[in-house]
């Protein structure tokens, strides 16, 4: 039974005052601040609805103590979610207090004790600082002991406050005084009397105000006897509370129900609160010995710790509890094959958990960043044993992070949050700060030897940053994984944008407490490779998801992108005449003329090895590996070309040709009055953003038309080095050496590559002859430094790949090369490339994005072939969705 | 005639009682549409700055002071009543990531001098009509409340003086520059706050002014929470005492987003109350997606719901939305202030209110 005042009395607590507690003044004067934290949270959770803190001791830097227990609290959102009460004697230790506190707090206290003038001056401050005040009942004359003195300073110092400084009343709070009673001293005899009708007074006359006390002085004589001072409180606020006392400093874990009080124990403690009879004192002095040690005592709830161990580690990071965190990580330890696993496993979970609720709107930031502080508690545990299992290895942290906000971006508040979760999680971080350029990120992680990068950036254009730095990593050959964070990144952004400017890992990390799990993912050599590979098969799908949604857009009509076609400057251009016009047949090319071309950036990658040639070779994680294979490559080019298992064969063609709208018409001979044939070029149709009035491209503009009169020319060619390739890897198959298989493959797939490179080479130097004098080394050619393009039916700037019929007629490819084309146009041997030369300066490769109707209709016509068909073929890129034909839907 | 300060002041209240005002939109976006240089940002006077000053956008008061006028201009003429002036970094602490800490007065002084110049164009050609300027304080880009030191929780990488200092000077310079309000905002931490608004009543005082505060917290996320983790209502308790003009929240959400808690503002605030959203969420490449139409649509939901006084953009924003706004927002009836039971209201992280008896 509780009476309905009682239940809306609000509990200041008490324990965070140095002077009114004990254990507190010894954790604050040792500098135990984390176990001070403790006894603040106890309160909290023990039902205080504000905590009173003071640090008024003499042996103590009271200010300093002050700030640095506040700003403590402000980094545990537990307490942080009261109200404070900044309590002190000094005014100049309640301003330092009032500058660290980011709520309403209460300043506990001021009064008219120094006069007028001040009392005025620090009333405005603490206005200022937006505060409510308590005031205590002293003047000039001295604390008020009577019911007549506290009412009379509590009213002008109410008036004061209301008038003359403009304090709301709601937000004053009088302590007329709680004094001890039962002292032996008659005149105290009626101290606890006079503070509960001066309460009832103030309460009615002056209005809005409250009226508060510090509780335990009026048991102050039965110091050593928890029993009776609790009784004595509990009946003091019994009938404070009844006559208008509506909060108190109380140690609110601790307070005994009125109805709990044993009778006689209750009968004699009233007497003396409510000065009933002269004999009041002596007759609780004659019980008090028989009730003293009793006192059941509230804890706080800790059933939490009779759960599993691993559940137990989970609600100390959730909750930020570091109280017995070695213990349990302890108990983990034993359980656990290796120190190690208690991190990896029951530890990053309980993080996992703190992750998904952050990231479920369920925790917030420093609550996060608690939970990162029970992680680094833990881990400093298990750090000695980690250590020793190593035997004596070095001191070795989890991995180096560099942390940047790049260029021309200066916030850092996030940036900075993962810099300590990951300090926190044992990585050591290098914080390079705020707008840092490019080329300080990448030499700053070649000298530290980092292991990750990270950067972060809120505004907009530092997203544009973030990709030069990936290409400019790229560039550089880093293969360190690089993170990416910050408010306005995403992983759609991360995914289209980033991820492919760099082959190295690149993950978007959504907040600060998914940084260590991402990082932990990609240092951990067991776990990097399958992640990364994860990562980046996500961001590939995203980036389809992407194009396709961004395909869909707007197209312009044909003749408009038509209109908008490059226009080279053919009046300047002198289209150069070929050497060696017509086919020229190549029925088995020198193989090992192509070794030294081979790209071996593309064969890695068909092992799932990423980097650059050679640098993968001396790459720390997949060095050996690539090694390995480059080994047994090379022995298997060897026979491949001492015991001459392939056999690689090659045609090219040169033939006059003007282009003649979108198509590019192909001439028997010089005199270019009959066509032969003609190839038909499809034309970009997105409308472009404006201001991006870049040319819409056909391949037929790289072609001088006819209407120029230039005597303009193409070429084609075919190439295959895999004639002989099947019965040889069908036979390692069959011998269950699926490895030698592959690897043949692979090392067709480049050499075909490797031929079609040095057959285009060779058009430009002697064929066509163009580029004569041209001396490129191996990295340019595969840079693509060179005049002209050699599209393919099927590449991006021209997906028809039954263009390729044409080609292969032109070519007499069948015959000359050996390469079938299939139903599909798919060459067989598969080891071969095909495709035209453009030799204009300006000619360059692009996507042609997706295509309209009107277009595809127009295409088809040209093509003679029916409408079904053609769509059939260029399904992936038509932006409209197919009329069906019997049912059946274009593929 | 252009109006003076007090004329303007002296119509405040009755037009906060007979309509919804109207704030401006974004200046960071409408300023990447110049798409300057760095040549741009610096002009004459800082072309050989030690620093890169691109990004700087608070220097273009001093560079390219045209530029900045005709946003201004643009705002007003898209409708708004107040705009805000080019000022949300000019503090000594912000500043001092260029090296142009020992600015900040002229920055300030010089954003409202330009601002306040469009709107008395304006007004000289349309009495009847006040153009309001509101000197923009922004957070600066360091928090009181949080350290940036997991290791040691109790650090702070800057405290109240240093702010409540470098926001004087903000306000000095606003104020000399011919401000009428003063708009505290993007508020991620309280204590931040606390600390402008100390520096502004100081000033205030000193100059024996009574100028309108305007007071404007961003809730970062779906949380519900400021960055230092309070909520809407305690982050309302903890700035109450300053009796602001209008306490409001802008960025950070996009209106669906952000109306919980501009309805949590509207039912505890005993003063106006402001809302300028982003244009939604920014999209993957940092862009804003949000029409004119779709914003006007969700605040005229707002105004006709009695939630606001006091309606504009944040990131994303362009005159095109405003004047969505202004016309969404017309001829609809303003939001009475909350009239609640005085009270004392506390603050923690979470709100505290003495219960009465």
């Amino acid at each position: 039974m509780t009476q309905p005042r009682t239940a809306i009395f609000i509990n200041v607590g008490e324990r965070t005052n140095v002077t009114g507690s004990a254990r507190f003044k010894k954790l604050i004067l040792n500098g135990d601040y984390e176990a001070a934290l403790a006894v603040a949270r106890q309160q909290v959770e023990g039902g205080a609805q504000i905590i009173d803190v003071n640090m008024d001791e003499a042996m103590l830097d009271s200010e300093a103590a002050m700030v640095r227990f506040l700003r403590l609290i402000a980094s545990e959102p537990d307490i942080a979610r009261v109200p404070v009460m900044i309590d002190s004697s000094k005014w100049s230790v309640i301003e330092a207090g009032l500058k660290n506190v980011q709520g309403k707090a209460i300043v506990n206290s001021i009064s008219l004790k120094e006069g007028e003038e001040a009392f005025i001056a620090q009333a405005r401050k603490v206005r200022r600082y937006g505060a409510a005040v308590v005031v205590m009942a002293f003047d000039e004359k001295g604390q008020a002991d009577t019911e007549a003195r506290k009412v009379e300073i509590c009213r002008r110092s109410y008036d004061v406050l209301v008038n003359k400084v403009g304090f709301p009343p709601e937000d004053i709070i009088f302590d007329p005084n709680i004094f001890a009673v039962a002292t032996g001293i008659e005149e105290h005899n009626n101290y606890a009397v006079d503070f509960i009708n001066a309460t009832r007074r103030i309460r009615a006359e002056l209005p809005g105000a409250h009226v508060s006390g510090g509780l335990s002085n009026v048991s102050f004589s039965f110091r050593g006897n928890e029993t009776v001072r609790q009784a004595m409180h509990a009946v003091f606020l019994y009938h404070a509370i009844a006559a208008g006392m509506d909060m108190g400093i109380v140690n609110a874990g601790e307070l005994p129900v009125y109805e709990d009080i044993p009778a006689e124990l209750r009968e004699r403690v009233e007497d003396v609160i409510l000065n009933r009879r002269e004999d009041a004192t002596d007759r609780l002095l004659e019980v008090a010995e028989k009730y003293k040690g009793g006192g059941a005592r509230k804890e706080a709830d800790l059933s939490w710790r009779q759960a599993p161990v691993n559940q137990r580690l989970t609600h100390a990071l959730v909750h930020g509890l570091t109280d017995w965190i070695d213990e349990d990580v302890e108990e983990a330890r034993q359980a656990a094959d290796r120190p190690l696993s208690v991190i990896e496993g029951p530890l990053m979970d309980g993080m996992n958990v703190v992750g998904d609720l952050f990231g479920a709107g369920k925790m917030f930031l420093p609550q996060v960043v608690k939970s990162a502080r029970v992680m680094k508690k833990a881990v400093a545990y298990l750090l000695p044993y980690i250590e020793a299992e190593k035997d004596g290895a070095a001191n070795r942290s989890n991995g180096k992070v560099l942390l940047a906000t790049v260029k021309g971006d200066v916030h850092d508040i996030g940036k900075n949050i993962v810099g300590v979760v990951l300090q926190c999680n044992n990585y050591e971080v290098v914080d390079l700060g705020v707008m840092v350029p490019c080329a300080k990120i990448l030499e700053t992680a070649k000298q530290e030897k980092a292991d990750i990068i990270g950067l972060s950036g809120l505004i907009t254009p530092s997203l544009d940053e973030m990709v030069f730095v990936a290409k400019e990593m790229q560039r550089e050959g880093f293969h360190l994984p690089l993170l990416i964070g910050g408010a306005t990144t995403s992983k759609v952004h991360t995914a289209v944008k980033i991820d492919p400017a760099y082959q190295g890992p690149v993950v978007h990390v959504i907040d600060a407490s998914r940084a260590v799990g991402v990082a932990g993912n990609l240092i951990s050599l067991a776990a990097r490779g399958d992640y990364a590979q994860g990562v980046k098969g996500d961001y590939a799908r995203m980036r389809e998801a992407h194009a396709r949604a961004q395909a869909n857009r707007a197209r312009l009509p044909i003749a408009d992108a038509r209109a908008n076609r490059a226009r080279l400057d053919w009046a300047a251009y002198e289209a150069p005449q070929p050497l060696k016009p017509g086919l020229t047949v190549f029925e088995d090319y020198d193989l090992a003329e192509l070794v030294s071309r081979i790209d071996w950036r593309p064969f890695f990658q068909a092992w799932e090895l990423a980097g650059t040639f050679p640098a993968i070779l001396e790459d720390a994680v997949v060095g050996e590996a690539a090694r390995n294979l480059y080994a047994d490559a090379q022995a298997m080019l060897q026979r491949i070309v001492g015991e001459k298992w392939l056999t690689a064969r090659a045609v090219v063609g040169l033939w006059p040709a003007n282009t003649v709208g979108d198509d590019i018409e192909i001439y028997a001979d010089a005199s270019r009055s009959a066509v032969k044939a003609t190839l038909h070029t499809l034309r970009q149709q997105m409308a472009r953003e404006a201001g991006r009035d870049r040319p819409h491209l056909a391949l037929a503009d790289f072609v001088a038309p006819k209407e120029t009169g230039v005597a303009d020319w193409i070429g084609g060619f075919a190439v295959t080095a895999g004639i002989g390739l099947e019965e040889r890897a069908k036979a390692f198959e069959a011998a269950h050496d699926d490895y030698s298989a592959i690897l043949l493959k692979a090392l067709g797939d480049r050499l075909a590559e490797a031929l079609s490179e040095r057959m285009h080479e060779r058009v430009r130097t002697e064929l066509w002859g163009y580029a004569a004098g041209e001396s490129l080394s191996n990295e340019d050619l595969i840079a693509e430094k060179y005049r002209g393009i050699r599209p393919a039916p099927g590449y991006p700037a021209c997906p028809d790949h039954t263009e390729k019929g044409i080609l292969w007629q032109l070519l007499d490819a069948e015959n000359n090369t050996g390469i079938t084309l299939t139903e599909s146009y798919a060459m067989t041997p598969t080891a071969a490339v095909s495709g035209l030369y453009f030799a204009h300066p300006d000619a360059k490769y692009f996507g042609l994005g997706k295509v309209e109707r009107d277009q595809v209709a127009d295409y088809t016509a040209r093509k003679g072939m029916d409408m079904a068909t053609m769509e059939r073929w260029l399904a992936p890129n038509l932006n409209y969705e197919p009329a069906t034909t019997d049912g059946v839907a274009a593929a | 005639m252009a109006l003076t300060r007090s004329q303007r002041l002296a119509r405040l209240p009755d037009l906060l009682k007979q309509r919804i005002l109207v704030l401006d939109g974004a200046m960071g976006t409408m300023i990447q549409g110049y798409k300057l240089d760095e040549a741009g940002y610096r002009g004459e006077r800082f072309k050989d700055w030690h620093r890169d000053v691109r990004g700087n956008n608070d220097l273009l008061n001093l560079t390219q002071p045209k530029i900045v006028r005709e946003i201004h201009q643009q705002y007003f003429d898209a409708g708004a009543d107040i705009v805000e002036t080019n000022t949300f970094n000019s503090t000594s602490i912000s500043l001092a990531d260029y090296g142009m800490e020992d600015l900040a007065y002229e920055f300030n002084k010089a954003g409202a001098a330009l601002a306040r110049a469009a709107g008395d164009a304006l007004e000289e050609i349309d009495p009847s009509r006040p153009r309001y300027v509101a000197g923009a304080i922004g957070p600066t880009n360091r928090t009181a409340s949080i350290s940036p030191v997991v290791t040691d929780p109790g650090f702070r990488n800057v405290d109240f003086d240093e702010l409540r200092l470098a926001y004087r000077t903000q306000t000095e310079g606003l104020i000399d520059g011919g401000v009428d309000m003063l708009l505290v905002e993007t508020i991620f931490d309280t204590l931040n706050a606390k600390a402008a608004l100390f520096a502004v009543d100081e000033v205030l005082e000193e100059k024996g002014l009574e100028l309108p505060v305007m007071i404007s917290g961003t809730i970062t996320d779906r949380s519900g929470r400021t960055l230092s983790g309070q909520t809407t209502e305690a982050f309302w308790n903890s700035l109450r005492h300053v009796k602001p003009l209008s306490i409001g929240l802008n960025c950070a959400l996009g209106a669906d987003l952000m109306r919980p808690y501009v309805q949590e503002l509207s039912r505890v605030a005993d003063t106006y109350v402001s809302a300028h959203p982003n244009a939604g969420l920014p999209n993957e490449f940092g862009g804003y997606d949000e029409t004119p139409e779709q914003m006007a649509d969700a605040l005229r939901h707002w105004a006709g719901d009695g939630l606001v006084n006091i309606v504009g953009g944040c990131c994303g924003t362009s005159p095109v939305h405003i004047h969505a706004i202004a016309e969404a927002v017309k001829g609809i009836t303003p939001r009475p202030p909350a009239d609640r039971p005085a009270r004392m209201r506390l603050a923690g992280l979470e709100p505290f209110e003495m219960p009465a008896f």
